[in-house]
């Protein structure tokens, strides 16, 4: 009879953690927090950075390159160290989307492959993920280039 | 100057799409998927003249996710064309992009070579 009570709890405990895996619903919900929170952090620092490097003087353009610039710069660096992927562990979408999570592809990719040489590994890789995202990216803005330039004239 | 909360929002708003995309499409959708499509499609709502209303709105919080660079690539091939036609829709995007195409090429290679692989 005991045991029998203690087979059927551990059935439900297995059934409740099938639950738990195979209904997504609550590990949404806490990803969508964590990825907006974290993510709109990430473009608050942009904002301020951006805010007081034209109070300083520079002109809006500049002032948004720099931003990136200085961006990239903290996101290699913190990559470097091993916190960037440590916090993208939990904020997912949050720490990706944002431009440092394009130089934190650059760096994690290039890193794995550090062992292939500094050249065509080091070198080649850096460009495994960010590759594919400068394609598209030129190719998709020139094509609208183009179209403006023939639809135009 | 646009206000923090409005980057804050804008930008949470614009990773938090990113994120449900992750959850609740296919599992084969990878982070590498993401920056892909996030460049595409602000380089497409750029062209269609919907992405610079989000940056007026938004700032930061429409410019530092990936999608803004998208828009700074279209931005600049439009500005291009409009200066030196044909030749502006090949040279536009890289130069309006240049600085912060460079800055992750450098510290990346940089940190790259400093550090070794975590974990």
């Amino acid at each position: 009879m005991v045991d029998e009570k203690k087979l059927n709890e551990i059935e439900i405990q297995e059934y409740s953690s099938l639950v738990q895996r195979v209904n997504p619903k609550p590990q949404v919900f806490k990803h969508s927090v964590w990825a907006f929170v974290a993510g709109g952090l990430i473009c608050v620092l942009g904002q301020i950075i951006n805010n007081s490097l034209i109070l300083q003087g520079m002109s809006n353009g500049d002032a948004s390159a720099s931003t990136a610039v200085i961006l990239i710069f903290l996101a290699a660096l913190l990559t470097g160290l091993g916190y960037y992927d440590e916090l993208a562990k939990y904020a997912g979408a949050g720490t990706i989307v944002p431009i440092t999570g394009f130089a934190n592809a650059i760096v994690a990719s290039a890193l794995e492959f550090k062992r292939e040489g500094y050249i065509f590994g080091v070198g080649a890789r850096i460009f495994a993920v960010a590759g594919p995202t400068l394609v598209f990216g030129f190719a998709v803005s020139t094509l609208i280039g183009l179209i403006r330039v023939f639809v135009a004239s | 100057m646009v206000p923090l909360y409005m980057a804050f929002l804008v930008g949470g708003t614009l990773c938090l799409i990113g994120q449900l995309i992750m959850d609740l499409t296919k599992p084969e959708i990878t982070p590498g998927h993401i920056l892909v499509g996030y460049i595409s499609a602000g380089a497409i709502l750029s062209g269609l003249g919907l992405y610079k209303p989000l940056v007026e709105l938004g700032g930061a919080g429409a410019t530092v996710p990936l999608s803004g660079f998208g828009h700074l690539l279209t931005e600049g091939v439009i500005k291009g064309v409009g200066e030196k036609g044909l030749l502006g829709a090949f040279s536009g995007g890289l130069e309006a992009a240049a600085a912060g195409i460079a800055a992750a090429i450098i510290f990346g290679y940089i940190t790259a070579v400093l550090f070794n692989p975590k974990g």
